[in-house]
């Protein structure tokens, strides 16, 4: 009963939409590109290498813990270079060799595969290595003392978010808006130039690979908690403008915030997600301690993630 | 195959096949040279009474044993030339009987006796394995009453013609098989089922009650149907205990046809998608092997290419051209290797695509996780399995392309036979 031709069995469905994870990291490097780019053209070669590191070390450590593990190679879905890219994109464009292959190790390493690879991460690994390079070399990371050897030609010479930690809103109010939407603003290399990231947010969005309801929510929620704070004090608290416009907010909001595995999918738990991520680093700005609150903010709400995205919808059918 | 568009931020849209005022006429295939049917039973070679050499009649009942239950109905007359087992999908063993086909056909004559008196013992022993395949049994389960009798017209998939066909030209075999089902069963509630836009041409042909669904896939699958009736799904112990009973048009069809001529219809509707999507709709005998349904449109088959029983969302693969249509077999789609999408071995990576386009609301993401551990029970207990209604789409839209429809069927299917072991162990 065996005929000569080989056919080719499987399991139904036979149609597929054709999408898959390498496209989907390769059309978000593609959207973050523009604001990498914008970091170039500010800082020079200086930010190229620590972009160039970064992607490199952070294929180089997959591609060593694949080995190690004796894993399929992944490095060809692009998932190490997209976290390379972004990590590059929040430190500053002055960063030694060692804090970015520090960081790529953290990101990939800890942040990833010792949770068991991609789809795994409890945590949003870029977050949860800044985080760590944040409190463990300060210095580094703030950026006022980084790029003091840079001659920039920005409206002010210091870091928006660190003159109002301890000025407050009258050091900064002569920053205009347009500026900081430009990305004239010392910061991270790719984090600060708003307009490149919302462009790639919203191609990212329109193509269906991140989840507007978290970017909306956590803007919002950033936009509603700081004009709440600026209402009651204008005097000491910074317009909900500047909030969204200056540090991690959108790049948070658009590229950290939304990392699948580790945010929820479910229309009301990721409203609540991103909205508590927004309030959540408008509180750490204007009341903790850190000078940028989106990175712990983000953390935080990557723990949360699990526990809100119980709140679903009945499933049909159901008789209890 | 249609690719996700370029925004995906909407979700895919289908819509099954609807009915026409053209369909052409169904390509007659000549009988073959052997048909191979299958008796849904164990091979056991020690006792059996049918045995290779046997000459069979067009309509005779083949079983393994006298007073077997389970049978298949022989398509064709000739000579039994070969008895094998068959393994068929999840390793369920079934027993496969070829016959040589003889010149002429000559019906036989024990089901025209029966026929008089429409009963249900003569549906179960001569039409549960006819074209349409119903499964009886469910009919005749005192402890679960069936008070509705559903005849599911739309076709079971996208792309496929057959059953929206049989009911548009054989109108009046299913009328009489509505009559025989009435009077066999007692019951007075049919319904018959059939998507929204083909309804005007059904609507007072047919003496039952017209209950239209959504054109769009999925919402004439049988369980959304089954939900869209009565609110509910089923569970592990299927859609028998609800008191609802499901047949195809087709099956109303045959059984209407075999009651008025007094010989068991031995032909399936089938239609046959080529590799550039062209249909055919072809009759044949059951059990006539799919490579000669596709040399009469001039399929060529090559290496690496994939046929398949059923429509492209819910189908089963077959392995081998010479595998026979069997009673069941509402299309044959043939795709090129060139089309076949690629699988991958990735984990899910929580993207969400299958929760937004669930028809079900059912949470995919978490329940695939349990069903990947071979965790049945928890998967149905805590993440809704049983609000599946086995779509596929999921499947369809999945980025790490995890065979989530293939996990959902194979855990019901399991989750089933524990619950028979356990009413067995009962009784």
């Amino acid at each position: 009963m065996n005929s000569k031709k080989t056919l080719i069995v499987s399991h139904a469905p036979f149609w597929h939409d054709g999408s898959g994870i390498p496209e989907r990291s390769y059309h978000t490097i593609i959207a973050a590109l523009p604001a990498a780019i914008v970091g170039i053209a500010y800082y020079g070669a200086p930010a190229l290498g620590v972009i160039s590191l970064a992607v490199a070390s952070a294929i180089i450590w997959e591609l060593l813990l694949n080995y190690a593990g004796k894993r399929p190679i992944t490095v060809g879905n692009g998932n190490a270079a997209l976290i390379g890219l972004l990590i590059a994109m929040v430190l500053p464009a002055s960063a030694p060799w060692w804090l970015v292959v520090i960081g790529t190790f953290l990101a990939i390493v800890i942040g990833i595969q010792i949770f068991g690879g991609i789809g795994a991460n409890p945590f949003n690994p870029v977050a949860l290595a800044i985080a760590i390079l944040m409190v463990s070399y300060k210095s580094h990371l703030d950026f006022d003392a980084a790029l003091v050897n840079f001659s920039l030609n920005f409206p002010s010479a210091t870091d928006p978010l660190a003159a109002l930690k301890a000025f407050g809103p009258a050091a900064v109010e002569n920053l205009h808006p347009v500026d900081l939407l430009m990305g004239r603003q010392v910061g991270g290399l790719g984090s600060s130039c708003g307009l490149a990231i919302a462009m790639g947010g919203i191609y990212l969005i329109l193509r269906g690979i991140i989840r507007w309801e978290i970017s909306i929510a956590f803007i919002a929620g950033v936009f509603i908690s700081a004009m709440l704070f600026n209402m009651s004090d204008p005097v000491r608290y910074a317009p909900p403008v500047f909030h969204l416009l200056t540090g991690y907010t959108l790049i948070g909001a658009f590229f950290l915030a939304t990392e699948s595995s580790s945010s929820p999918v479910n229309f009301i738990p990721m409203l609540i997600y991103g909205a508590l991520g927004g309030v959540m680093t408008v509180l750490i700005r204007n009341i903790g301690a850190y000078v940028d609150g989106v990175i712990f903010a983000i953390l935080l709400i990557n723990l949360i993630n699990p526990l809100v995205d119980k709140i679903r919808p009945k499933a049909i059918g159901k008789v209890a | 195959m249609r690719k996700r568009s370029l925004f995906g931020l909407s979700n895919p849209c289908f819509h099954y096949e609807l009915a026409t005022d053209v369909y052409p006429d169904p390509v007659a295939i000549p009988t073959p040279e052997t048909v191979t049917l299958y008796i849904k039973q164990e091979l056991k070679r020690t006792n059996i009474s049918l045995k290779v050499g046997t000459p069979v009649k067009t309509g005779q009942r083949l079983v393994l044993n006298e007073g077997d239950d389970i049978c298949a109905i022989s398509s064709v007359t000739g000579t039994i030339c070969a008895i094998a087992p068959f393994l068929a999908d999840y390793g369920r063993a079934w027993t496969a009987v070829t016959i040589k086909t003889d010149r002429g056909d000559t019906p036989d004559t024990e089901f025209t006796e029966a026929s008089e008196k429409p009963s249900l013992e003569t549906l179960k022993r001569y039409l549960a394995a006819g074209p349409g395949e119903p499964d009886i049994g469910p009919l005749m389960d005192e402890r679960n009453p069936v008070h509705t009798i559903v005849i599911y017209g739309g076709n079971a998939d996208l792309l496929i013609d057959t059953s929206l066909y049989v009911l548009k030209h054989n109108a009046e075999a299913v009328n009489e098989g509505i009559e025989v089902l009435r009077k066999a069963t007692g019951i007075e509630e049919i319904v018959i089922v059939v998507p929204e836009e083909s309804v005007q041409n059904y609507s007072g042909h047919l003496d039952a009650r017209i209950q239209s669904v959504s054109s769009h896939y999925p919402y004439a699958q049988p369980l959304m149907v089954l939900h869209h009736l009565t609110g509910r799904l089923p569970d592990e112990k299927g859609m028998a205990s609800m008191g609802v009973y499901f047949i195809r048009a087709e099956a109303v069809a045959a059984i209407g046809q075999a009651f008025s001529t007094g010989s068991l219809p031995v032909e399936k509707t089938v239609t046959v998608i080529d590799k550039r999507g062209t249909k055919h709709l072809v009759r044949a005998r059951v059990g006539t092997p799919v490579g000669a349904l596709l040399k009469t449109f001039g399929v060529e088959i090559n290496d690496q290419d994939k046929i398949i029983f059923g429509g492209p969302m819910t189908g089963n693969a077959i392995y081998s051209e010479d595998l026979p249509i069997g009673p069941d077999t509402d299309a044959i789609l043939v795709q090129d290797k060139s089309v076949i999408p690629l699988y991958s071995d990735y984990p899910c990576i929580n993207c969400g695509d299958c929760i937004r386009i669930c028809p079900a609301n059912v949470p995919v993401n978490l329940l695939v996780r349990f069903l990947e551990a071979g965790q049945y029970t928890e998967g149905a207990d805590l993440y809704d399995l049983y609000s599946c209604i086995e779509c596929g789409l999921c499947s369809y839209v999945c980025v790490s392309r995890i065979p989530i429809y293939q996990y959902i069927k194979l855990a019901k299917y399991e989750l089933s036979r524990i619950t028979s072991a356990e009413e067995m162990n009962e009784q």
